[in-house]
């Protein structure tokens, strides 16, 4: 009857969630009918009916056997272990009780006090096990609780680290865009540079063009002149000869030697203007070579200024050249550099042609443009100076004259690249210095210094 | 009689180029040729003989300084007597109409034909003689 009671508990128990822990539906129907059982062992233990009430206690053993043996061997049903061992001394007891009840009544009367102290040590035991299962349970919801905390805690990190990768995928993306977008605008950018680069090529090729026609012409001139007139001498030697004149022929001979000698100078002077030309227009940058810095100098001079003159015939200016023999030659691209020759050289001439227009307007006519080119070796290399007495740099554009599309010239004049593109060709190229010194209405200087390869 | 030329031209082979084209003349000594190189030269040589004895001058236009036409423009001025005529290389209207107007004989364009300027230098000595 005891065991019929302690049944219904367990099953009872069994079927509740212990803490978070919660049985499936199957096993609540078998706890449900265990208790329908037990109820009815209790029942018919109740009447008290000699032998069918012993069954029903015998029945109730085997219930509480059942109860006992599925609850361990099931791993489902483990949480409810500690519960198990709790009640199994009570349950013992009384099966020990109960049977021996039943066998022999007379035995059990007499030892019953014992039996009864059995079951009080039970129930202590019961109760402390309870007491310390329901603390350990405690410790485990606990346990279990924080467990679920941090499982929540993860789930909410682990979202945000989502998220954060798809922005890091998405601004990537965006920024992968906003990249190749700027490639493709510094491409363009590179080829509208060079176009650029080429124009202002083309245009001081241009620019060129009536130098060298001049500086071609007259060379040329020289070579058929000097030819002309060598057919003239040789004619009159052959007359001197036959008249048996030998000191008049002789005389005859040393000029018509000279006169070779000068075709071959100026035949040699317009090839070297020619390949200059072939240098300056050259759309590649050229190689570096020995080249005579005095002779570039001379010859870029020489250009700009007849070109100046061919394209303005009122334009009229001194020009200096002072050369330091000891310049030598130095590992240039004579192309390039002599393109920065002539674009500070037509700047001077420029400079000073503009100040000579304000004098004259003013009435006063006795100014003189004068550009001067100096060379002058120097420890480090060569230094080359180009001044002109012209109107000057202000100061407060002095600092931007180098930067690219930087030009005072009125539209159309000036591509504004000059300047840059010197600076580039003298420090990138070169790896020289440039600098300006200048004094507003008095002059300019550009100097610029070559180092020694 | 002898005639006192100045050639003014900024390239110095031409005093070559000149003292053998009029070799003979010179030899013969109808004819004494001078040379300057630049417009301010050319003054000083003139400046240096009270009168002068240059009675023609060909200038070369295109020269660093003093431009061919100005030293037209000064010769005129100061010797009216010397004829000057240019020689250049550009033989546009613009500048030959200048220099026509500043006073000049002729206007000889660059290359030089020698027998057009025989033909001038040849009516000058004959016009003296």
């Amino acid at each position: 009857m005891v065991l019929g009671i302690i049944s219904l508990i367990l099953l009872y128990y069994l079927k509740q969630p212990m803490g978070l822990i919660t049985v499936s539906a199957e096993w609540k129907r078998i706890f449900n009918g265990g208790m329908v059982a037990a109820a009815a062992i209790i029942g018919i233990a109740a009447v008290k009916i000699p032998l069918i009430s012993g069954l029903a206690t015998i029945l109730s053993f085997v219930l509480a056997a059942i109860i006992v043996v599925v609850t361990l061997k099931n791993p489902e049903l483990h949480h409810r272990k500690g519960m198990i061992y709790a009640w199994l001394p009570i349950m013992a007891v009384n099966v020990l009780g109960e049977s021996i009840e039943l066998i022999n009544k007379s035995f059990y009367t007499k030892w019953e006090n014992y039996f009864e102290v059995a079951e009080l040590f039970a129930f202590i035991w019961a109760i402390a096990m309870w007491i310390n299962n329901s603390k350990q349970r405690k410790a485990l919801e606990q346990e279990k609780l924080k467990a679920l905390a941090r499982e929540k805690e993860f789930k909410i990190t682990e979202s945000l680290k989502n998220q954060l990768e798809r922005q890091v995928e998405q601004r990537t993306k965006e920024l992968t865009e906003q990249k190749n977008e700027l490639e493709n605008t510094l491409s363009e950018l590179r080829a509208a540079q060079n176009q650029l680069i080429h124009a202002e090529k083309m245009a001081s090729l241009g620019e060129l063009t009536a130098g060298i026609a001049h500086e071609i012409q007259n060379p040329l001139n020289f070579v058929n002149n000097f030819s002309d007139v060598s057919t003239e001498l040789l004619t009159e030697l052959k007359e001197e000869l036959q008249a048996g004149k030998t000191e008049d022929a002789m005389e005859i001979l040393e000029d018509v030697i000279q006169n070779l000698n000068k075709i071959h100078h100026h035949g040699k002077r317009a090839d070297s203007i020619v390949k200059g030309m072939l240098q300056h227009s050259r759309s590649n940058t050229g190689q570096k070579e020995p080249t005579d810095i005095n002779a570039l100098a001379d010859e870029y001079l020489r250009l700009s200024y007849h070109g100046l003159r061919a394209r303005d015939k009122s334009f009229t200016a001194d020009f200096k050249l002072n050369l330091d023999p000891e310049a030598g030659i130095l590992q240039v691209v004579p192309g390039d550099l002599g393109r920065v020759f002539l674009n500070l050289i037509n700047n001077a001439f420029y400079a000073a042609d503009e100040k000579k227009k304000e004098l004259n307007a003013k009435g006063e006519k006795d100014f003189m443009p004068t550009v001067t080119v100096n060379t002058k070796k120097i420890s480090t290399g060569v230094e080359i100076q180009i001044s002109d007495n012209g109107k000057g740099i202000p100061a407060e554009i002095k600092e931007k004259i180098f930067q690219p599309f930087f030009t005072t010239k009125p539209t159309g004049k000036g591509t504004g690249l000059g300047l840059s593109m010197s600076y580039d060709i003298v420090t990138k190229g070169h790896g020289g210095e440039i600098e300006v010194d200048s004094k507003p209405g008095e002059y300019t200087v550009f100097t610029i210094k070559l180092p020694k390869s | 009689m002898k005639s006192k030329i100045l050639i003014v031209d900024d390239e110095k082979d031409v005093e070559m180029l000149f003292r053998q084209k009029f070799r003979k003349e010179i030899k013969s000594g109808s004819l004494e040729l001078c040379f300057a190189f630049s417009g301010d030269e050319a003054l000083t040589v003139l400046d240096s003989e009270h009168p002068p004895q240059v009675v023609y001058v060909f200038s070369d236009i295109n020269m660093p300084g003093m431009s061919g036409l100005e030293l037209l423009e000064k010769i005129k001025n100061r010797f009216p007597q010397i004829n000057v005529s240019m020689i250049s290389a550009y033989g546009d209207s613009q500048n030959y109409e200048k220099a026509m107007n500043s006073g000049a004989k002729e206007f000889f364009t660059k290359p030089i034909d020698f027998d057009s300027l025989k033909k001038e230098i040849g009516a000058l000595m004959s016009e003296k003689n």
